[in-house]
């Protein structure tokens, strides 16, 4: 297998359909639109649809049509257009439905700016819509990983019968580092007969396929939720996934960080190693489910003394973390929004400041 | 003795929650007798709006997706690009499709989505209480214009037909009415005549069905036929306002076929 050199939208872009999804709707908005620009051309070449909406609102629901006709689709945006997609994503949660979103996070809130954030953290991880939906939520720091987990989306979409959302940011969307499709991603689509409105001749059946959300009756309502609930608990117990860096010594800090900003840890981690100084850090690749026995584990560790969430935020995932060390440790965010990614020296004097 | 009229086999056998004078279960009635008459029910998928026919799917007995409040043509443009040999129907009200749909219709004509919506116009906004719609008359009262549509604030009715046949993509745009059966019968011909179209992978086929809505209207469902014939028909005229075979210049529509 070849590696290529990519820019990450590009490689999101090709790796869907790697995973045989074949079917792209989006709205251009910025730092994403060249996954669109590339696939308007390439999904001619594999006789897929490419459709550029008239808004990240119809967008989403013409995500939520061609997965409810039984179809792998995806869509790829960037924090306000994700705002806009919140309704289609609740309605998607509530019916059941696989598809995948790629938020590429630029700064916020509001028109914000165009240079990577981590801001949409709680908007991820909470379900981005209304009601008790979830999304798994995935965070690559490579353009490797962005490709691989856009692979593994799509069998996971299907698992659960969910929406599953890459948190990617404005640097990994452009930047351009090898790639490669690993064969062993590649996956099947699902059968979706006993629940798509993908025709009843389709299925050689006879009864319809109802595709919805409304359940006027509570007790019906309420079913529907515990079910949900469901799924994200065993999301919780089977999809953990994390990248623990460092944690084999006895090391005085505890770093929590994702994507782009825990590559920057990482180079600090290594400077400071070599001036005699350990520090560890537990990397979530998963932002739901959230790898919290992996982080209180390490934080548990008799030399730590303090964890640090270093987000490019005003502090969202910090809440996740000091709810998990159930106190065990005390916690401090270090952030920063506006596009400016924080400097390794900058995490080196922070690790220093804070021991 | 031959049995000449029942129920379409495309309905389920229940009896639907209208209100007495509603037009709905005329409306969906014609819709399962195109899907039975052309045979396409098992390759049909419907898209139930956010109104009072969001339970259209308990009364028409084919796939069927629930969609939010004005996205239908949206999940249908999502349906047929994944799978255009589906025959695909959005059916909405005035407040899904000239109100908060306002974007995604036009955006569907325009761009030719091959599906085919049944609109169904009666002025008013009937599952949430009676507020004013975009094709509200003026000095019409509703619950949120209790001294009457004021045009000077809020504007004219807008005519969707009209709208859409502007647009330089063809299509099939048609006005109908079901208040009265020398219309039905019109409306139930405009109804296939839309589906066949979408067999054809023509166009796009829009069919607005002023319809009444007694309840809401604070009349007799016998004066709301009367209203609608002489109010809402002549700002509403009947007829097709644009066909694939008709030309369209410069925003002129070209008064093509018959009512």
């Amino acid at each position: 297998m070849s590696k290529v050199l990519m820019k990450g939208n590009e490689a999101i872009a090709e790796a869907a359909i790697r995973a045989g999804c074949l079917n792209y709707f989006a709205y251009p908005i910025t730092p994403q639109s060249e996954v669109a620009e590339y696939l308007s051309w390439r999904m001619t070449e594999v006789n897929g649809v490419f459709l550029q909406g008239e808004s990240e609102v119809a967008v989403s629901y013409m995500i939520f049509g061609a997965a409810g006709a039984g179809v792998r689709v995806f869509t790829t945006s960037s924090s306000p257009g994700i705002s806009l997609m919140s309704e289609g994503i609740s309605y998607l949660c509530g019916a059941q439905l696989p598809a995948v979103f790629v938020n590429i996070m630029r700064g916020g809130p509001g028109l914000g700016g165009i240079l990577p954030s981590q801001a949409d953290y709680n908007q991820a991880t909470r379900g981005v819509g209304h009601g008790d939906c979830r999304l798994l939520v995935m965070a690559p720091a490579s353009v490797q990983e962005a490709a691989e987990m856009v692979m593994m989306a799509f069998p996971l979409a299907e698992k659960y019968r969910n929406p599953v959302m890459l948190l990617g940011d404005g640097l990994i969307g452009q930047m351009m580092e090898p790639v490669e499709f690993p064969d062993h991603l590649k996956s099947e689509p699902s059968n979706k007969d006993s629940w798509a409105t993908n025709g009843i001749d389709h299925r050689n059946g006879t009864t319809r396929n109802l595709v919805r959300s409304l359940f006027l009756d509570p007790e019906a309502l309420n079913n529907n939720n515990l079910m949900l609930r469901a799924k994200y608990e065993r999301m919780k117990a089977e999809e953990v996934r994390f990248e623990a860096y460092n944690t084999e010594g006895d090391y005085k800090v505890l770093i929590v960080s994702y994507g782009t900003m825990s590559r920057v840890c990482k180079t600090a981690i290594n400077a400071l190693k070599g001036q005699g100084i350990e520090v560890g850090l537990i990397r979530p690749q998963t932002l739901f489910p959230f790898p919290d026995v992996a982080i209180r584990e390490a934080a548990a560790k008799p030399s730590c003394r303090i964890v640090l969430s270093i987000e490019m935020s005003m502090g969202q995932m910090v809440d996740d973390v000091e709810r998990c060390l159930h106190g065990v440790r005390p916690v401090e965010w270090y952030g920063k929004c506006g596009g400016e990614v924080p400097t390794p020296e900058e995490i080196i004097d922070l690790v220093k400041a804070s021991v | 003795m031959a049995k000449l009229f029942q129920r379409p086999k495309s309905m389920f056998d229940v009896s639907t929650h209208y209100c007495p004078g509603c037009t709905h279960g005329v409306i969906h009635r014609l819709v399962a007798e195109a899907i039975d008459a052309l045979g396409i029910r098992g390759r049909t998928v419907g898209i139930a709006p956010v109104g009072c026919a969001v339970m259209a799917y308990n009364y028409i007995d084919c796939d069927f997706q629930e969609a939010a409040h004005g996205r239908a043509p949206a999940m249908a443009t999502g349906i047929k690009r994944v799978r255009p040999d589906l025959m695909v129907f959005t059916y909405q009200g005035d407040g899904d499709l000239a109100s908060i749909g306002m974007g995604e219709i036009v955006h569907a004509a325009n761009r030719g989505e091959k599906f085919t919506t049944i609109f169904v116009n009666n002025a008013i906004y009937g599952m949430t209480g009676g507020q004013m719609a975009p094709t509200t008359m003026p000095n019409q009262r509703t619950t949120t214009s209790p001294f009457g549509r004021k045009t000077e604030e809020v504007g004219m009715p807008i005519r969707m037909a009209e709208l859409l046949a502007t647009l330089k993509t063809p299509g099939y745009i048609t006005r109908q009415t079901v208040i009265k059966p020398k219309y039905i019968q019109k409306a139930k011909k405009a109804i296939e005549r839309a589906f066949v179209y979408q067999m054809e992978n023509r166009c796009f086929s829009f069919v607005e069905v002023i319809s009444t809505c007694p309840t809401n209207w604070g009349m007799t469902p016998k004066d709301a036929v009367q209203w609608a014939e002489d109010v809402l028909l002549p700002y509403y005229p009947l007829g097709d306002k644009k066909t694939p075979e008709s030309e369209v210049a410069d925003g002129q529509v070209a008064a093509a076929g018959a009512a």
